[in-house]
């Protein structure tokens, strides 16, 4: 028993160990944005919460347009992650619930679709949206991504055990037609997994860098990832300014993951363990 | 399972619409409105997945700035490829990073893993505090592990001095820079692929741990005997995935290097094939040799892919698992009748 309780105490102990790593950054982070470069350049380093926080934030926003490559990055993350909510929901409903000639077989292109590395078709990928003449436009971060396998694929995986198939009988004798079956009978049971979905989206599209890197090459529309970026790169030196830009672009995404946060992460397991 | 649902959809189909027996409606046509509704995906990876990837195959038999002409040159891209000591060095340098932040990532995902396992407090709070770092952008990540590392006035080598130690110039070295990239990828995919095998080990059965308790296995046994193999299909997952992010490295050498016009940072330590592919695509617009490195890059993927399948999961993959709980199994029945005999003789002893 009392070994039971020294285990227990040690396994606490570990942990509360990792938590600090995982923290410490944010903490270091929020350390160098509030207080002065040259406090931070001197031996032995400040290792407290300065007091210029405000000032090295009212830089950033002198520096780089932050709240316009803000809005940009939320338009892109809110675009795709309401698109691919539509269309992966709907897809997901039909291959989950419908029987259709060649059912299968598309499904099994879109499984095969997940082998394909993002990177492999990078130039032909920019290449084709130049031809479109979208580089340089919000399309270019929001069009390409408003489908996805792997939403389709977790999406299905859910509404097959979700949606009762009475339920869409029901619909069916109501004289419901496919779609308004989607609306009435499948929204409303799909509603937690779209919010993983949701979330999970828009926190990839909110923190991605080589693909805005790449396609937004206007200097004047840039997103978050890439403009703090370039703000590291024109103003290295000047490291606290650049944290506070780095703190800036985070809360707000932290935020989000606060909020949904506990059900996100036992989705994400489930979803691991489905595979 | 799939019959149930044929039988069941058709018996759905029937009692919708009743065509009649001459004049059935192709079932085509009846499926229609689900065509429609898979079809967005279908269509945009058509345009932005398919072609780019039939395209890159094209592009990468010829010599192409973007602008001018291209001209076919072959197989020439690969034969240069092979032979390119820059290409060469962004594979091991990625596969370098890949394994010192894997091996370490994965083992103390498990071990924490493990811990939140038994522990029954505060569960949702480590959960929360071990994901944050994963939902927080590479790029600001990198800046601060970028000043921790740093040559001169880094946490670092302040921490190294005041311990009495020489400093160390991180960001100056092959090694060092290896070593700040490994440690931004264990930093954010830890507590991640530790969530995960949580999930596995929750879906382990509370008996086979009971069986293994009674009979007296340690504590460290219960884990590499029972545990580990238990969860080798959840091992295998964060290996694959692992494996595929691991490969595709950019970011982090691309902020921490990437403005001072090396991207793969001094001496290109920090090169990988991901940054070396972006430098000559889009760096010095050779999009032919891009796409050719792209194609490499996917080769390495599927077969690093293979290679995990192979030495962690694989075909005898469901057989150990089986047997391990066979053996479990046996062990309680005999733990039963153990048990039972016991019971008995206490009776039989009254």
């Amino acid at each position: 028993m009392r070994t039971e309780k020294v285990r227990t105490v040690v396994g606490h102990v570990v942990l509360m160990f990792g938590v600090l790593v995982s923290i410490f950054p944010f903490y270091w982070m929020l350390v160098m944005a509030s207080n002065t470069t040259p406090d931070i350049f001197t031996y032995p380093p400040k290792l407290l919460i300065g007091s210029h926080l405000f000032e090295n934030m009212g830089n950033v926003l002198d520096n780089i347009d932050f709240f316009g490559s803000m809005l940009i990055t939320l338009f892109a993350s809110l675009g795709v992650t309401v698109l691919v909510l539509f269309f992966d929901s709907l897809a997901a409903f039909a291959f989950a619930k419908y029987e259709f000639p060649g059912r299968n077989l598309l499904f099994g292109i879109l499984l095969a679709t997940f082998m394909i590395p993002s990177q492999l078709a990078l130039v032909p990928q920019f290449v084709t949206l130049a031809e479109f003449g979208w580089i340089g436009s919000l399309k270019a971060l929001i069009i390409p991504g408003a489908a996805n396998a792997f939403g389709i694929f977790w999406m299905r995986q859910y509404a097959k055990g979700a949606i009762p198939d009475e339920l869409i009988s029901a619909a069916k004798v109501d004289g419901a037609g496919f779609f308004r079956q989607y609306l009435t009978v499948g929204l409303p049971v799909l509603r937690p997994g779209l919010a993983f979905l949701g979330i999970f989206t828009f926190i990839n599209v909110w923190n991605d860098y080589l693909w805005p890197l790449i396609v937004m090459t206007d200097p004047n529309k840039l997103t978050l990832q890439v403009a703090l970026q370039q703000l590291n790169g024109v103003y290295g030196t000047d490291y606290s300014m650049v944290m506070a830009g780095a703190l800036m672009s985070v809360i707000p995404l932290i935020g989000v993951f606060l909020i949904g946060g506990r059900h996100f992460i036992a989705d994400i397991a489930a979803g691991a363990m489905k595979f | 399972m799939a019959v149930s649902d044929a039988v069941r959809s058709t018996a759905a189909v029937t009692t919708t619409k009743d065509p009649g027996p001459d004049r059935p409606p192709s079932k085509f046509r009846q499926a229609l409105p689900q065509y429609a509704a898979v079809s967005p995906f279908f269509i945009l990876f058509a345009i932005f997945g398919a072609f780019p990837v039939f395209f890159s195959i094209w592009l990468s038999f010829h010599s192409w700035d973007g602008i001018g002409t291209m001209k076919w040159v072959g197989l020439e891209q690969y034969s240069y490829l092979l032979t390119d000591p820059t290409f060469w060095k962004s594979i091991t340098n990625t596969l370098i990073i890949w394994v010192i932040s894997t091996v370490p990532m994965l083992l103390l995902a498990l071990v924490i893993a493990n811990s939140l396992h038994n522990a029954t407090r505060f569960r949702s709070f480590y959960r929360i505090a071990y994901f944050i770092p994963n939902i927080t952008s590479v790029v600001a990540v990198t800046m601060v592990f970028g000043s921790i590392f740093s040559n001169n006035f880094g946490l670092l080598n302040a921490f190294l001095q005041s311990i009495g130690l020489d400093k160390i110039e991180w960001l100056s070295q092959p090694w060092g820079i290896k070593i700040a990239i490994a440690s931004i990828v264990a930093w954010r995919w830890t507590g991640y692929n530790a969530i995960i095998f949580l999930a596995g080990l929750q879906a382990i059965s509370s008996d086979i741990y009971e069986a293994a308790k009674m009979d007296g296995a340690s504590p460290s046994q219960t884990f590499w005997r029972i545990t580990v193999p238990l969860l080798r299909p959840v091992i295998l997952f964060t290996a694959v995935t692992s494996t595929i992010g691991g490969l595709q490295i950019f970011t982090e050498s691309q902020v921490l290097f990437g403005s001072s016009g090396a991207i793969g940072g001094p001496g290109d330590g920090g090169l990988t094939i991901v940054s070396y592919l972006y430098d000559n695509a889009f760096g010095s617009n050779q999009f032919g040799y891009g796409a050719a490195i792209g194609w490499a890059l996917f080769i390495l993927i599927v077969l690093f892919s293979i290679i995990n399948w192979r030495l962690i999961g694989g075909n005898d993959d469901e057989r150990i698992t089986k047997r391990a709980a066979r053996r479990v199994q046996r062990k309680i029945a005999a733990e039963q009748v153990a048990a039972d005999k016991a019971g008995k003789e206490h009776a039989d002893a009254h």
